[in-house]
């Protein structure tokens, strides 16, 4: 060993170096405001010139927030309140709030009922919603809650949505009984007794017994309006749109085409052109006399429009699945109900989630349309009532922020959910 | 090849072949549109029997035992599984595919499902067994192909070779008598080739009735007790895998074994 010592680099540290932290311009906010916004010279550039857009949007919008009316009763003591200076006159959300939210009709001792309808909404759809993580017992509050919700928002007589449930259960049954038979057998089997059924109780009279205040449909208005059209239609046209994706790639050949009709004609037609025709036209189908209601009918358009588009994006959804997955389901022996329920939809819906939110959230927004045909949903309300009162002539910034900010709100959560939802159900490389 | 031939167990696995008929084939012709892809088949397969089928590309073998559980539609000619006709109807169909297994060259796992899952779909809805029953088969043959820790992964977690035992531990959940296998081990990387031929193997030695496409010749030698050769959607030659591989009497047969085993 000494010997060696004369040619070795040997060395022997004696005392261990403290943790020390690394430099000031190499961690945190220093860093990341050097590489994210001042990395470049053009960068630097482009970063002060976003930043001054910025700066001079907070500037110019926040006295108008800040210096905003909320008490007045008309635009003008709006600004005799403000004196020339910049502000908005919320005095308008203030005061017509109700009208916004529930039209000018609705009967303002009974908004309790469609704002307990409306919190129920989020336990009847949270089942649905967050399925991996709810019990499915909760699932018979859903198949509950469109009952109560009618009985809530339009009152009259509870047996009304009562019998609607028995008819729809009495098809179901039969639908159970047969369905391991033959699906068509159980389906249509289903479907007729379900419209006989409710044909025979709805001709039950039923005024007065066990009821709670009736509201007309024509009275329902605002933003409720466009919520009751949004929650129905969507939750309509996804299965309506799956049924017609499955019909158009069928290999019996009347329902292909029934099919392909189908979404081809609805979509070739302006969404404004159907709620005409809801509006109008569809009264000279119908039998005299009958007293088909205007929201049904508008339900019945924006859902048919809506499942067309849905069906072309679950359609898309299928085709992108490659053909083992068939293959796979078919030689382990299930039949076609079990493939496309366990095997197929699972995938093709998963791939479609962007696109089905896609369309939910246009759908939403095209509930605003019915204010064309003088239904006073939101947009109609601001169009119609409150701008043409002679207190709030005027007000335009402040209700249609307001109106943004509604649909907004909306329409983001269910962005955000789907994003959730899509990473939830991510599989594969992790 | 030579290496997959080692793997097995030299002496050639006993035969235990009934007389019993487990799938009859006559007279079976099929096109594509106007391509006449299998031309009058004739074939036989006896409980326990286990045959290879080789063949060039595009000669109608993957074809051949796609149609013996209706994923292809033949247009003539009867073919019979375990006593039940092929024919339209569907009830026929579903009967036969679940007493038939099949294992696919891409695997063709569920990937939304796990491991787990995709061995116990078919047993609880097809056969409506109880769920904890079916988990245990499934555990039962997921021992048996070796991966029972990678019950609760998903198939994108796995290896190809991984997924492709997992793949026959699915179809032998469902208790088959007879398992088809399209090419199991075409798309698997060279290393993982011998983990899903010891499964088959094993499963041979069980007695199993088998036919399978392959073009793993060592895997032909030590296990099948009958090598059928393709050619133009016809059956060209078929004889026992020693006879058939050093005296093989077809000139196409001859030229085949001579650029598969020459290399």
């Amino acid at each position: 060993m000494s010997d060696m010592h004369e040619h070795s680099v040997a060395y022997v540290r004696d005392s261990m170096l403290e943790q020390q932290p690394a430099p000031v311009t190499e961690t945190g906010l220093v860093k990341w405001t050097r590489t994210n916004l001042f990395s470049t010279i053009p960068n630097t550039i482009l970063t002060l010139v976003a930043l001054y857009a910025l700066i001079w949007l907070i500037w110019s919008v926040f006295p108008w927030f800040a210096n905003g009316v909320w008490d007045a009763s008309s635009i003008r003591d709006c600004r005799e309140m403000l004196q020339g200076q910049t502000g908005g006159c919320f005095a308008v959300l203030a005061e017509r709030w109700n009208q916004l939210l529930f039209g000018f009709q609705y009967p303002s001792e009974l908004y309790w009922r469609p704002a307990l309808a409306f919190i129920l909404l989020f336990v009847a759809i949270a089942p649905v919603l967050f399925f991996q993580y709810l019990p499915s017992k909760m699932l018979v509050f859903t198949a509950l809650y469109p009952f109560l919700a009618y009985f809530l928002i339009w009152g009259g007589s509870i047996l009304a949505p009562i019998f609607a449930m028995v008819g729809l259960a009495a098809g179901y049954l039969v639908y159970q009984r047969f369905v391991a038979k033959s699906f068509a057998m159980g389906f249509f089997g289903g479907v007729i007794v379900a419209l006989v059924a409710l044909w025979i109780l709805t001709s039950i009279p039923v005024d007065g017994i066990l009821a709670m205040q009736q509201v007309e449909s024509r009275q329902i208005g605002g933003f409720m309006l466009n919520l009751i059209l949004g929650t129905v239609c969507v939750s309509l046209s996804i299965p309506i749109g799956i049924a017609l994706a499955l019909g158009r790639q069928s290999s019996l050949p009347i329902i292909k085409w029934i099919c392909v009709v189908f979404i081809e004609f609805i979509r070739g037609v302006p969404l404004i052109t159907l709620l005409f025709v809801a509006n109008v036209v569809l009264a000279y189908f119908l039998p005299p006399g009958s007293n088909f209601d205007l929201i049904i009918r508008v339900i019945i358009m924006i859902t048919a429009f809506a499942s067309a588009y849905i069906a072309e994006v679950i359609r898309g959804g299928l085709a992108a699945l490659p053909r083992g997955q068939y293959e796979a389901a078919d030689s382990l022996g299930l039949d076609y109900a079990q493939a496309m329920r366990l095997i197929i939809l699972p995938q093709a819906l998963k791939i479609s989630i962007p696109g089905i939110v896609n369309v939910a959230v246009g759908l939403f927004k095209d509930t605003t349309l019915v204010s064309i045909i003088s239904m006073f949903d939101l947009v109609g309300m601001i169009r119609g009532p409150i701008l043409a009162s002679t207190e709030w002539n005027g007000v335009y910034w402040e209700l249609w922020a307001f109106a943004a900010a509604l649909f907004f709100v909306v329409c983001f959560g269910i962005s955000k959910y789907s994003q959730w939802l899509e990473r939830q159900l991510t599989t594969d490389h992790r | 090849m030579a290496e997959t031939a080692q793997m097995t167990t030299d002496a050639p696995v006993e035969m235990k072949v009934s007389d019993e008929v487990a799938i009859r084939i006559e007279n079976m012709n099929k096109w594509y549109g106007s391509f006449h892809v299998l031309r009058d088949i004739d074939l036989t397969v006896h409980r326990g029997e286990r045959i290879v089928i080789a063949g060039p590309s595009g000669s109608g073998k993957s074809t051949l035992i796609r149609c013996i559980n209706a994923l292809e539609e033949h247009q003539k000619g009867r073919i019979e599984v375990d006593g039940t006709l092929l024919s339209s109807d569907i009830k026929n169909i579903d009967t036969i595919r679940s007493e038939v297994g099949m294992v696919f060259q891409h695997f063709n796992l569920f990937p939304h499902l796990t491991i787990l899952e995709n061995c116990t779909l078919a047993p609880i809805w097809v056969r409506k067994t109880p769920k904890k029953e079916a988990e245990e088969t499934a555990m039962h043959f997921l021992r048996k192909v070796k991966i029972p820790d990678q019950a609760h992964k998903y198939p994108g977690q796995l290896s190809g070779g991984q997924q492709q035992r997992v793949a026959i531990a699915r179809s032998l959940c469902m208790r088959p008598r007879i398992m088809l296998f399209d090419e199991p081990t075409s798309a698997l990387d060279p290393e993982m080739i011998k983990e899903v031929l010891d499964t088959m193997v094993e499963l041979a030695e069980e007695g199993m009735t088998m036919l399978c496409v392959t073009h793993e010749m060592g895997f032909a030698q030590a296990v099948a007790n009958r090598v059928i050769f393709m050619d133009q959607g016809q059956i060209v030659e078929q004889n026992e895998p020693k006879e058939f591989f050093n005296n093989p009497q077809n000139e196409r047969t001859k030229l085949f074994l001579s650029q598969i085993l020459g290399h």
